[in-house]
């Protein structure tokens, strides 16, 4: 009796799921976002989470005309767990396209697993050079940037601005080094130091002491996350703010100045992108952000949000018809549609040709500490690997 | 490299070693006399850093907010103990780690819930932010004067009280033996949630005073905790005097490689091989000292007597 009973569930159930699955599927677009939600390094992937869903909202709850379904994984900021949720996205809530993802360690492995599956990985941070030159795929685009772009910026910066006497400083890992052979591509100057400290360091008053004795005209670091926080306060601690200018790359952003408030003004950064930003799009987004969340959005949320956008433009350019990679993939490579950053082409390698602008930390006259763009360095830069790219 | 910047290396040094320090006193008082392996100290550190900051925002006063934060940290330590370390005395020491580690989940969820993710802002009260001048003639900043000068008050106060009073008595005897000190009628259990609240406090001030120098973010405390580790199997496990030893050295040895072992390789290797060796030696030799230390003197530097 009851193995009747359990039978005929099944066979229901199997029938109903055989019945509903190519309805649903054609219904909705479901798209997988991977990023960091636990953890010291939650909070970026909290903005970028915060910004997918404004973008959402600003379409009017739909993707490229479909009602979308959204699937948010925690990498935990480990390439095995990113690894394991895109499999988890792809096999299970069988998406239409992963996006997201913070770490490039992490982006190098999810990668493969998403364009093995023939779908759609957009990378909406994680600017890893080997993706960008022999490693570029066809399913992989970037609404980020190429990791070296950053410092080159302010590389070309320092360069034409006559500075000549750098004290650089980085943490010893992957990212440390590409920052400063990114602004070596650049920088002409005379570099007076180059120190590396150990990741996830806590204190830099030894490194600051040493760097007052040898007296350079200018510092260059990069400090990303807490390191920056934790640099920024110390150094301004130690006095140097103000006295020796200080210029950086990822380590003051909008995340950073709550948290370090006066120690973060009259630093220098290059950047892609900053609330300031004067278009339509990006004032829209600011202001409907600030009025959601009540705080400014970072630069990690807005190519997150730029993400979406390009999902839309592709899913839209099909109609709707989600097993038309190819047509989704040609239709992305136009990058038609109302980007944060301004219009944009994409490079053959499928990263942004985009401009760089200095940002510098203000206090204004209402006492909130924000960033300001003072000027274009590069306009529709490329990055340095595309060369080494297959793709046409 | 002239006598004032060794000199101001040195202080930084010290400075590192007593926030070391006020963390391992706690952390070897609850291995040495509990026989547990605590990983959730550094998550004392983080409530520390919440609870003061939460407390001088509230009250306006930095010092209010510190003496808050510190009896805060204290019943949350006792707490822990009573409800979580109680049960696991009696059990080996993976199951320690698994519960303590399970603690370090629950915290660092539980500041985030309440505080959320984001960093907070921390500043040292604004008749500490200046600087001291030094006889050498450098300047060095008036905050962390001040955190080596109440971590060494703190280890003179700890010494008396370990040394000096009853108290510290019973705190020893229960290091030495346990067993006998509960046959001897003392009740055990109340001088370990003690012991425990204590140890809570000191990490607590540790992380109240680390505030405005280093990032007050759910899981800051993890950060510190390996190099505490460190400090306790140098030092010696339940020995106060082995943690403020060991503190000092892992401090000082810590900070002047970071210091000067790039520049003392490269006068003796080549310059780009100096590069990226220094840094890299640098960070392990706290753990290449406490190597050394295991195998010379596994019992630690000063070992409790026992």
């Amino acid at each position: 009796m009851n193995r009747t009973i359990r039978t005929i569930v099944a066979a229901v159930a199997t029938a109903v799921f055989a019945f509903s699955a190519p309805v649903s599927a054609q219904q909705k677009v479901k798209i997988g976002f991977i990023s960091t939600f636990s953890g010291p390094q939650g909070v970026m992937g909290q903005y970028m989470k915060e910004s997918v869903e404004l973008a959402i909202e600003h379409l009017g709850g739909k993707v490229g005309g479909l009602p979308v379904e959204m699937f948010y994984g925690d990498d935990q900021f480990k390439t095995d767990v990113g690894v394991q949720v895109a499999e988890e996205m792809l096999k299970k809530n069988q998406v239409d396209f992963v996006a997201g993802i913070i770490w490039s360690n992490v982006m190098m492995a999810v990668v493969p697993v998403v364009t093995g599956a023939n779908k759609i990985m957009v990378g909406t941070n994680a600017g890893a050079s080997p993706l960008a030159g022999k490693d570029c795929n066809r399913l992989y685009f970037s609404t980020s940037w190429n990791n070296d772009q950053t410092p080159e910026a302010m590389g070309k910066f320092l360069t034409d601005s006559g500075v000549n006497d750098l004290y650089v400083m980085a943490p010893n890992y992957q990212a440390g080094k590409d920052m400063v052979a990114g602004l070596k591509r650049y920088y002409k100057g005379r570099i007076v130091d180059e120190v590396y400290t150990k990741p996830g360091q806590q204190d830099y008053q030894a490194e600051i002491s040493a760097l007052r004795a040898k007296s350079p005209k200018a510092v260059f670091a990069f400090y990303p996350g807490g390191m920056g926080i934790q640099f920024l306060k110390q150094y301004d601690q130690a006095g140097l703010r103000g006295q020796l200018p200080l210029y950086t790359v990822y380590t003051v952003d909008e995340i950073s100045i709550p948290a370090v408030k006066d120690a973060a003004v009259g630093i220098y950064e290059t950047r892609y992108w900053s609330p300031d930003l004067k278009n339509a799009p990006t004032q829209k987004f600011v202001a409907d952000y600030k009025k959601k969340y009540g705080k400014l959005p970072v630069f990690y949320g807005a190519q997150s949000y730029d993400g979406i956008m390009l999902i839309d433009s592709a899913v839209r350019a099909v109609k709707g018809n989600l097993k038309d990679v190819d047509g989704m993939v040609k239709a992305m490579e136009k990058a038609d549609f109302k980007s944060l950053r301004g219009p944009f082409t994409f490079n053959v390698n499928h990263h942004p040709i985009q401009n760089f602008y200095l940002l510098k930390t203000e206090k204004l006259s209402n006492g909130d500490i924000e960033m300001r763009i003072q000027k274009t360095i590069f306009e529709k830069h490329k990055d340095s690997y595309f060369q080494d790219c297959k793709m046409k | 490299m002239t006598f004032s910047l060794v000199f101001e290396q040195l202080l930084n040094g010290l400075q590192f070693g007593v926030t070391l320090f006020l963390m391992a006193a706690g952390l070897t008082l609850v291995l040495g006399i509990m026989n547990v392996v605590n990983l959730a100290h550094g998550s004392l550190y983080m409530v520390g850093a919440y609870l003061a900051l939460a407390a001088a925002q509230w009250t306006g006063s930095y010092l209010l907010g510190a003496a808050l934060g510190l009896f805060g940290t204290l019943v949350v330590g006792m707490g822990v103990e009573v409800v979580v370390l109680r049960t696991l005395y009696d059990r080996d020491h993976l199951d320690q780690v698994l519960a303590t580690f399970g603690l370090i989940l629950f915290f660092n969820e539980l500041i985030a819930i309440v505080w959320g993710r984001a960093s907070l802002f921390a500043s040292p009260p604004s008749w500490l932010s200046g600087h001291i001048d030094l006889f050498t003639g450098s300047r060095y900043p008036a905050y962390r004067a001040a955190i080596i000068l109440v971590g060494l008050v703190t280890a003179l106060i700890l010494w008396y009280v370990v040394t000096r009073t009853r108290l510290g008595m019973l705190i020893r005897a229960g290091a030495s033996n346990r067993t006998m000190v509960a046959a001897l009628g003392v009740n055990i259990r109340l001088l370990y949630t003690v012991v425990f609240g204590f140890g809570a406090a000191l990490a607590g001030l540790a992380g109240l005073m680390a505030g405005p120098i280093y990032n007050v973010q759910p899981g800051m405390g993890e950060l510190v905790l390996i190099q505490v580790f460190v400090v306790v199997v140098i030092g010696g496990i339940g020995s106060i005097r082995g943690a403020l030893v060991g503190a000092i050295i892992v401090g000082i040895v810590d900070t002047l490689g970071r210091a000067f072992l790039k520049p003392l390789m490269a006068t003796i290797i080549s310059a780009p091989a100096a590069e990226s060796a220094g840094p890299a030696l640098a960070s392990m030799l706290i753990y290449l000292l406490m190597a050394v230390v295991l195998a010379i003197r596994p019992q630690g530097l000063f070992p409790a007597r026992g």
